[in-house]
C-alpha cells in the first residue's frame, strides 16, 4: 500500500524552457569552443618558411591566394548584436503583452537572421575555394558551416516564436525569453569565431 | 513546446493490445520510463555484444604471433567497435537509461522535462548505433578499407553521441525545474543529484566531441588533408573512449551505490552532503575531458618543473579519484552505524563501486611516467574495471528499481549470486591486462608482440572475464524477464526505501504522481512512517 505524503499546493512553473536553452546554449558553446581550439591548434602546428626575400617568415596555413571578404565577415558581426537586441526587444513587448510590437520584433530578429546567412553565402562565393583544396579549406567550411546551422536553427526558433505570437499566444513569455537567451548565445558564439576565424585568420 | 503522455492511469501496453499498436506505442511514447527502459534494454544488448566482442579479441591475443581468428586490419577495426560499444553503447546509455526512468520519479514530477526530447535522444542514438554496426561489417571505422564506411562510422558517432547530449538536457532539466515543492537541491536524493552532475558534465565535454566528429567527416569525405586518412582519425577522436572522458559517465554508477547504501542500512546516510560533494567531485573528470589531456606526472628536472608537472596531474587525475574515493567511502559508512540488511541490489552497486575504484586507482598510477605502463594494455584494464564495475552498479540499479519500472522483484539469492560472479568477471576480465601492462603488452594490439611471461595466460584469462561478464549480464536478463513474465507483482515500498518514488504504486503509473507532494527533507519517506526508528 503506497504511503500518503502531504499534497502540496499548486506548483509554479518553473521555466523548464528557459534553463533547457541555457543547457543546449552552454553545450553548443562547447561545441564551438573545442571546435576553434583545433582551429587553433592547426593554425599554431603549420608549417613556417621563409619568405622568397628572406625577410619574413611565412606559416603555410591561409593559402595565398585565398582572400576574406573582411568586409562581409565585419558585417555579419557588427549585424549579430543588433538580432539579440531585437530578440530583447521582444521580451520587453512580451512582458508588456504587447503583441504588435512583440511580433514585429520576431520578425526583425527573422529578416536579421536571413542577412546573416545572405553574408555568409556572399563570402563562400567571393573566395571561390573548393572543399577538397586543402586542410584550411576543409576547416574552414566546417566550422563556418556549423556556426550557419546554428544560426539557421535560430531562425526556426524565432519562427515558432513568431507563429505562436500571431497566434494570440500572450503567455509566452519564457519562450520568448529563451529565444533571445539563444540569440544572446549565437551573437557571444559569432564574435568569438569572427575575431579568431576572419581576424586572426 | 513538447507534449507530454497522460493516458489516463491503466498500463496500456497489456496483452489485449495488437502488436503493432504495443510497438507503436512504444515508438511513439514520451512516457520517461519507457524511453529510459529502452535505452537500458538496448544498452544490456550491447553488453553481451562487447563482452563476446571482448571473449574474442581476447583469445586472438593468446599467441603473441597472432591465432589469426581474424584477419589483418580486421582486429583493430573490432578493437575500436569494442571501444566504442563499452563507452558510448554501453555504460553512457545504460545510465541515462536508468536517470531517464527514475528521476523524475525521485524528484517528485509527473514526468520528465521536455519528453519528446529525451525520445529523439533515444532514437538518434539507436539510429547511430546502427549505422556504427553497419559500417564496421562493410569494413569502416578507424583503420577501416572503405572511405564511404569510415564516413558512415563518424556519421553514426555523431547521432550517438548527439543523442546522449539530447537526453542529458532532458535530465538535468528535470532536476533542476520539476521538483516536487520543498525539495531545495540539497534534498535532491543522491542518484538524481548523480544524474544532474553526471548530465552537466556531458552535455559540456560530449559536444567537443561532436565538433571534431564534424572536422573529421567534412575533411574525411572531401579531401582528407587536415586529420589524414581512415587510420589517422583514431587519433582524433580517441580520447572520447578513453580516460578520463570515461569517468564523466560512471559519476551515476556512484550514485546507485549512494543510493542504496542507506535503504540497505535502514538510516538516514551520515554525512549526506559529503556524498553530494564527493559525485561532485568526481565529475571534476570533464576538466580533462574537454582538454583531452590527463597529464603525465614527471618528477623529473628542478623544483619548479616537478611542482607544474604535480599540479595538473593532481588536478586532472586526483581529484576525479578523491571524489570517488570520498562519495564510496561515506556511502558506505551508514553500514556501519545502521542495522544494514545485505540485499542483492546492494551487493552489486557495492561490488561495482569498488571495481570503479580499482580503475580510476588504476588510472592515476597510470599516469605517472616512472611506472612506463602508457600505450600498454594497462589502459584496456582501467577500461575494462571502469565500465564492468558500472555494470555491476547498473545491474543493481536495475534490480533496486525494477519494482518501479516493470512492477517485479527479482529473486534475491539468485541476483545476489549473480553479483558475485559479476565480480569475479571483472576482476578476470581487467587484472590480467594491468600484470599484462607492467609486462608491457601494447594497448589494442591484437597480435604482432611478444614479452617476457605467461601471455596466453593472462589474455585467457582476459578473455574468460569478458565471456563470463557476457553470460552474467544474459543471466540477469533472463531473471528479468522470467519475473515479468510470471508478473510477481512488486509490493510499493518492498525495501522500506526514503524517497519519494516508493510513495507510488508499482509498477509506477503513467504520470506517477496523482498529487505532487509537499517535500520537507531529504528522506520524505521516513518522515511519513511513524513507527521508523530514525536516528537524529
Amino acid at each position: 500500500m503506497s504511503l500518503a505524503l502531504p499534497a502540496a499546493p499548486q506548483q509554479q512553473s518553473r521555466r523548464q524552457l528557459l534553463v533547457s536553452t541555457a543547457l543546449v546554449a552552454a553545450g553548443l558553446g562547447m561545441l564551438m569552443a573545442g571546435m576553434l581550439a583545433m582551429w587553433m591548434r592547426f593554425r599554431a602546428g603549420a608549417p613556417t618558411r621563409e619568405s622568397s626575400d628572406g625577410l619574413y617568415i611565412i606559416k603555410d596555413w591561409l593559402p595565398e591566394s585565398i582572400k576574406i571578404p573582411e568586409v562581409a565577415a565585419n558585417t555579419m558581426f557588427s549585424t549579430f548584436p543588433f538580432a539579440a537586441l531585437m530578440a530583447q526587444w521582444a521580451v520587453y513587448a512580451s512582458k508588456r503583452r504587447d503583441a504588435g510590437h512583440r511580433s514585429l520584433a520576431l520578425v526583425i530578429t527573422f529578416v536579421i537572421g536571413l542577412a546573416i546567412v545572405n553574408a555568409q553565402l556572399a563570402i563562400y562565393m567571393k573566395m571561390d575555394m573548393g572543399l577538397a583544396e586543402g586542410a584550411y579549406q576543409t576547416m574552414f567550411y566546417a566550422i563556418t558551416g556549423t556556426m550557419m546551422f546554428l544560426v539557421i536553427s535560430g531562425m526556426a526558433f524565432t519562427a515558432v516564436a513568431f507563429f505562436r505570437s500571431v497566434g494570440g499566444r500572450d503567455d509566452d513569455q519564457q519562450l520568448i525569453s529563451a529565444h533571445a537567451l539563444y540569440w544572446y548565445f549565437l551573437t557571444a558564439a559569432f564574435t568569438a569565431m569572427w575575431f579568431f576565424v576572419y581576424v586572426q585568420k | 513546446m513538447t507534449t507530454i503522455d497522460t493516458h489516463g492511469g491503466a498500463p496500456s501496453d497489456g496483452p489485449s493490445m495488437p502488436f503493432a499498436a504495443a510497438v507503436g506505442q512504444w515508438v511513439t511514447s514520451s512516457d520517461h520510463k519507457k524511453i529510459g527502459r529502452l535505452f537500458i534494454g538496448w544498452s544490456l544488448v550491447h553488453a553481451i555484444e562487447v563482452a563476446v566482442l571482448g571473449a574474442i579479441l581476447g583469445f586472438e591475443r593468446m599467441s603473441p604471433a597472432g591465432l589469426e581468428v581474424i584477419a589483418g586490419d580486421a582486429a583493430l577495426q573490432l578493437s575500436w567497435y569494442s571501444r566504442h560499444l563499452l563507452i558510448l553503447g554501453l555504460i553512457a546509455p545504460l545510465f541515462l537509461g536508468l536517470a531517464i526512468a527514475v528521476v523524475p520519479l525521485q524528484v517528485g514530477s509527473r514526468a520528465i522535462a521536455l519528453p519528446r526530447l529525451a525520445q529523439f535522444g533515444f532514437w538518434s542514438w539507436l539510429f547511430g548505433s546502427g549505422l556504427v554496426f553497419v559500417s564496421i561489417l562493410g569494413n569502416g571505422g578507424p583503420g577501416g578499407g572503405s572511405s564511404d564506411m569510415v564516413d558512415l562510422f563518424l556519421l553514426g558517432v555523431g547521432l550517438v553521441t548527439a543523442g546522449l547530449v539530447a537526453g542529458s538536457v532532458s535530465v538535468a532539466t528535470t532536476v533542476m525545474t520539476s521538483r516536487a515543492p520543498g525539495m531545495t537541491m540539497d534534498m535532491v536524493p543522491p542518484f538524481s543529484w548523480s544524474a544532474l552532475v553526471g548530465s552537466i558534465t556531458s552535455i559540456l565535454s560530449l559536444p567537443v566531441a561532436i565538433g571534431t566528429v564534424i572536422y573529421l567527416y567534412v575533411d574525411h569525405t572531401a579531401a582528407q588533408a587536415a586529420f589524414g586518412s581512415n587510420k589517422d582519425i583514431e587519433k582524433w577522436i580517441g580520447w572520447v573512449y578513453s580516460e578520463p572522458q570515461t569517468f564523466v559517465f560512471i559519476v551515476m554508477a556512484l550514485g546507485v551505490l549512494a543510493e542504496i547504501a542507506p535503504v540497505t542500512a535502514r538510516i538516514r546516510q551520515p554525512l549526506r552532503p559529503v556524498v553530494l560533494v564527493g559525485l561532485g567531485l568526481a565529475s571534476s573528470a570533464v576538466l580533462g575531458a574537454v582538454t583531452q589531456s590527463s597529464h603525465v606526472l614527471s618528477l623529473d628536472g628542478s623544483a619548479s618543473d616537478k611542482i607544474s608537472s604535480t599540479l595538473p596531474f593532481l588536478l586532472f587525475n586526483g581529484l576525479p579519484l578523491l571524489g570517488a574515493l570520498v562519495s564510496v567511502a561515506v556511502a558506505l559508512l551508514a553500514l556501519k552505524e545502521g542495522r544494514p540488511s545485505v540485499k542483492a541490489s546492494f551487493a552489486f552497486a557495492s561490488l561495482g563501486s569498488l571495481m570503479i575504484l580499482a580503475g580510476i586507482a588504476g588510472s592515476f598510477v597510470q599516469h605517472i611516467e616512472s611506472a612506463d605502463i602508457i600505450g600498454t594494455s594497462f589502459g584496456e584494464g582501467v577500461t575494462a574495471y571502469l565500465v564492468y564495475g558500472a555494470v555491476l552498479c547498473a545491474l543493481g540499479g536495475i534490480t533496486h528499481w525494477a519494482p518501479k519500472l516493470w512492477g517485479v522483484m527479482l529473486d534475491d539469492k539468485k541476483v545476489l549470486g549473480l553479483a558475485g560472479l559479476g565480480l569475479l568477471a571483472t576482476v578476470l576480465a581487467s587484472l590480467p591486462l594491468y600484470i599484462a601492462g607492467f609486462a608491457g603488452q601494447p594497448a589494442h594490439a591484437a597480435f604482432g608482440f611478444d614479452y617476457d611471461g605467461p601471455v596466453a595466460l593472462w589474455n585467457l584469462l582476459a578473455a574468460a572475464g569478458a565471456a563470463l561478464m557476457a553470460l552474467v549480464v544474459l543471466a540477469f536478463v533472463g531473471l528479468l524477464f522470467a519475473a515479468v513474465r510470471a508478473g510477481a507483482g512488486a509490493s510499493d515500498d518492498p525495501w522500506d526505501a526514503q524517497t519519494l518514488e516508493w510513495s507510488v504504486p508499482s509498477p509506477a503509473p503513467a504520470d506517477n504522481f496523482a498529487e505532487l507532494p509537499q517535500v520537507n527533507s531529504s528522506e520524505p519517506l521516513l518522515d511519513a512512517k511513524p513507527s521508523q526508528e530514525v536516528p537524529a
